[in-house]
């Protein structure tokens, strides 16, 4: 991809600017897709029917949204401290865009070829943490204060669960770049990580239940760390009005709102590459079958996206179930229950691929 | 440490229940209705908008006295006996011009307990529900049917039938005094009235 | 040395999603514990004790509608026996069967607002229009009977005022078939959640004595494990004649007197009020029901308490009448009003976030803490 840009502007600067704009060509659309289908899956699981004004059925919602917010007064408060006020969403909005340069979305594009994809992507989702810290300082605040210290804790806690269960993959496939990862799990469907991985041993029967577990704890933890219900204490509507972003209004309003969703597809993504594949289809290419070889990688953007879809819409699904986790009980979750949980499962990993 | 293994277990799968549920609701068809494309139909006892039909309406107040909020204003005026100002549906025959009959619906408070009293069931409550307006003053529905200067007029027409009325009792009255002064003065100048009897009546003027 | 740490003050309410209505709550806190929460009410004072005094008995009928406004029959129905008590007037039996069938139905849509809420608290939102669906129903079977969805008018002195529609019972009797599951997927949809009863579970424990001490009544102190229900203790209209049980707290996860126990005995409350309903249902006799309606009602002079178990507790009417045609004073004991003094005790020591969940619980209206 990046050789292809070189080619067409002649300039490899450009090309290499191009490049890392092209994530947010992806989470734009995906935005307006996911705030949407958030509003029309819980309507239809709540039995009634959502937005269904704007558009047909209500599809230019997040448009006529956005433009509302556009147009909104951006409100300070006296006692707000100006400067990390206006910064602070747009730190949090880099945290969740720094991650898509470590995906892989097809075989030919990735933001940057670095073989520690996931060492950075642990590293730089500690971003958001700042940026929600600052917005819930600034704001001056109370309430945003409590939010703001309690999204802290939580997010800086459940790296940990995440960072053990990448570390046992790791061990597993062997490799810290996305990309090489995704190569691995080739084929069909029962050569995903989540299937025990592309070897053909016997140790493969033995890894799926661990794998299942391995699964379920990652998404936990990154449920968690994306502040979705069960966890979002820290946007807990009912206790807090909205938690660190209460006194904002407006375009950084919508700044949080994006950095929410595009963090929502950015661990989603993970997962499936991790687990499930990443862009590789479960059935082979229609490219190979039809021997039209430009085809493949848009048919691996293409699965890239659904898998991702997928596990955005079973997070909007266990959000509208389920009732709030308290902090102290949130804390407990992690610490008690799935790091150890997450230790055990290393060791086993570890114990069967020596095998 | 078997509660340890039994909270995870509990946890894990109570939240599979719940997740079951909710996936079964994603395929039942909504409940809600495209308001205001599409209106509920309103059952016939409903309580809405007040409406009075003026042609019954006999000024009897009650409804006016019946109401908690006291959002009800009536006037009346007595009409002129020979004037005929009709029957109401049930064959009462109207004797008061209903010159002021003011509704506050803001104040209406829905309750019903004027249409219970009214003895013609002229006003009862209709099933309009969308009727609200930009000045509050709007929301003051007068019902009355008499213009002003007809009001005036009836109003003048009373005052005047009553000044006639106050007059020729006056004059009664003071007739009647006459005729007993004028009586007694006659019986006391004629101490003896066995053959001198008045036979003329009094005289009295018709009233 | 210690830390010098101060107190911090937080206010939650007046405006605030889960204050249920005008409610400011001062609270002390220490980090996140709890220290002293203080109530300020009075937000929703609307004199309707005052206006009692210059209106006539049947006038004073749709004030008490707007005091517990979820759960108005009931409001009418203390009201209504008070003041039949007062005047020694018998009614017929069709309205006694009647008032009753209104308001257990009322009890079960209270109820309903009452859990909804409480998980819309906690997070869980979709239960909350689960329960507001099916109170629809509800609802739109009191429209068609008297014609108002939420305040009614319907109880009067010696009577009512509109006899039931004609579709009413059959619609009644679906309303249970429909119901029953309902109640079983909320309970597997809630009540039985991990998350929802590691939030409820040994929180805001009010012991039984305490209860007491402090007036509680209504499901918070029969969640207390105390057996004391007011249409079996001092039975009042016709509830000797139906058969049904007292649901009383017992701590099945958790310590008795919990919020989870105030949960449960709520959902399980729905369920016997609908078997008084199906007992009522078939019992319906015939009749003309504005047979005995006074004309004027003016009650000799004297004085009368009489009380009703309203969905959230002892709902008592104290009528002064000096001969008139207005009552002299009308005093209303609000079960809200009591039942929101314990909140002091029950969240010392607690998060905030426990102390939402101990306010839903609770369950008030502020309309009648406020009157």
């Amino acid at each position: 991809m990046y050789n292809f840009l070189t080619e067409l502007t002649g300039n490899e600067i450009i090309a290499a600017f191009i490049s890392a704009m092209l994530p947010v060509v992806f989470i734009v659309p995906f935005v307006i897709f996911g705030v949407l289908a958030e509003r029309k899956v819980s309507a239809h699981i709540q039995d009634r029917l959502g937005p269904m004004r704007v558009g047909y059925h209500g599809v230019l919602q997040t448009v006529a949204d956005f433009f509302k917010l556009i147009q909104k007064e951006d409100i300070i408060a006296e006692g707000a401290d100006r400067k990390f006020f206006n910064l602070a969403p747009y730190l949090v909005f880099v945290g969740s865009y720094a991650v898509y340069a470590a995906l892989p979305f097809t075989s030919t594009y990735i933001g940057s070829e670095t073989d520690i994809g996931l060492f950075y992507i642990i590293a730089v989702s500690g971003f958001a943490v700042a940026g929600i810290l600052m917005g819930g300082w600034a704001s001056n605040n109370k309430y945003s204060l409590y939010g703001a210290l309690r999204s802290a804790a939580q997010i800086v806690s459940y790296e940990i669960p995440t960072a053990l269960v990448i570390l046992s993959m790791v061990m597993l496939t062997g490799t810290l770049s996305l990309a090489t990862m995704s190569e691995m799990q080739t084929a069909y469907f029962w050569n995903w990580n989540i299937f025990g991985g592309a070897e053909w041993a016997f140790t493969k029967l033995l890894l799926i239940p661990f794998m299942f577990i391995a699964f379920i704890i990652l998404y936990i933890s990154t449920l968690a760390e994306v502040n979705r219900l069960p966890f979002d204490m820290p946007e807990a509507e009912s206790e807090l009005v909205a938690g660190y972003s209460t006194e904002y209004s407006g375009m950084k309003f919508a700044m949080f709102f994006l950095a929410e969703y595009g963090n929502m597809f950015a661990v989603s993504a993970l997962v499936s590459v991790i687990f499930f594949g990443g862009y590789q289809s479960p059935f082979g290419y229609l490219g190979n079958s039809l021997g039209l070889q430009w085809l493949i990688p848009y048919e691996q953007l293409f699965w890239f996206a659904l898998k991702g879809i997928l596990f955005v819409l079973v997070q909007m699904w266990l959000r509208w179930t389920l009732p709030r986790v308290r902090v102290d009980q949130l804390m407990t979750i992690c610490w008690k229950y799935l790091i150890p949980y997450s230790f055990a499962n290393l060791i086993i990993i570890g114990l069967i691929t020596l095998l | 440490m078997k509660q340890y293994f039994k909270n995870t277990w509990e946890g894990l799968w109570t939240v599979f229940v719940g997740m079951k549920i909710t996936f079964k609701h994603l395929f039942v068809p909504s409940v809600t209705i495209q308001y205001p494309d599409v209106k509920v139909p309103l059952p016939e006892r409903v309580r809405n908008r007040l409406y009075v039909n003026m042609d019954d309406c006999i000024g009897c107040d009650q409804c006016a006295r019946a109401c908690p909020v006291e959002c009800i204003e009536i006037e009346t005026v007595k009409s002129m006996p020979e004037e005929d100002l009709g029957k109401t549906s049930n064959g009462k025959k109207k004797a008061l011009w209903v010159t002021k009959f003011n509704i506050d619906i803001a104040k209406c408070c829905y309750c019903q307990l004027c249409v219970f009293p009214c003895p013609t069931e002229c006003i009862y409550m209709t099933d309009v529900y969308e009727f609200s307006e930009f000045k509050r003053e709007d929301l003051l529905y007068k019902f009355s049917t008499l213009s002003g200067e007809e009001t005036l007029q009836k109003k003048e027409n009373f005052e005047k039938f009553q000044a006639e009325k106050e007059a020729q009792k006056a004059a009664e009255i003071k007739a009647k005094a006459e005729a007993a002064a004028k009586a007694k003065a006659e019986s006391e100048s004629k101490p003896n009235s066995d053959e001198t009897k008045q036979s003329e009546p009094p005289k009295q003027e018709n009233s | 040395m210690a830390l010098r740490t101060e107190e911090l003050i937080l206010n939650v309410g007046p405006q605030h999603p889960s204050t249920h209505g005008v409610l400011r709550l001062e609270v002390e806190l220490e980090g996140e514990l709890v220290v002293k929460v203080k109530p300020h009410i009075g937000y929703l004072h609307r004199c309707f004790e005052k206006h009692a005094e210059a209106m006539t008995y049947p006038q004073v009928i749709p004030y008490t509608d707007r005091m517990d406004y979820l759960a108005s029959m009931y409001n009418n129905f203390g009201y209504v026996i008070a003041v039949e008590k007062l005047m020694g007037i018998e009614v017929p039996e069709r309205v006694e069967y009647i008032r009753v069938i209104m308001g257990e139905l009322q009890r079960i849509a209270s109820h309903m607002v009452a859990l909804g809420t409480y998980g819309l608290d906690l997070g869980a939102f979709t239960p909350f229009l689960y329960l507001f669906r099916d109170r629809e129903k509800i609802l739109t079977m009191f429209e068609m009977t008297c014609g108002a969805r939420l305040l009614y008018n319907y109880m009067w002195v010696g009577g009512l005022s509109h006899d039931l529609h004609p579709d009413f019972v059959r619609l009644a009797r679906e309303f249970i078939q429909y119901f029953r599951p309902n109640i079983v997927e909320l309970n597997n949809l809630l009540t039985y959640n991990k998350i929802f009863i590691e939030r409820t579970a040994h929180i805001g424990i009010l012991p039984a004595d305490t209860a007491i001490n402090y007036g509680i009544t209504g499901p918070m102190l029969r969640a207390s494990g105390v057996n004391w229900d007011l249409r079996k203790n001092d039975t009042y209209s016709i509830y000797n004649r139906f058969d049904f049980d007292i649901p009383v707290g017992q701590g099945h996860v958790g310590t008795v007197g919990d919020c989870w126990d105030r949960y449960y005995v709520r959902v399980l409350e729905m369920e016997q009020s609908m078997r008084i309903l199906e007992q009522a249902l078939d019992q319906l006799p015939e009749g003309d029901i504005n047979s005995d309606l006074p004309k004027r009602i003016k009650p000799p002079v004297g004085t009368v308490y009489q009380r009703v178990e309203n969905p959230k507790g002892e709902l008592g009417y104290f009528i002064i009448s000096d001969g008139s045609l207005n009552p002299f004073r009308v005093k209303v004991r609000g079960p809200s009003f009591v039942n929101l003094s314990v909140i002091n005790e029950l969240s010392r020591g607690h998060l905030i976030a426990d102390l939402i969940a101990i306010l839903g619980s609770i369950d008030i209206v502020l309309g009648e803490i406020d009157r």
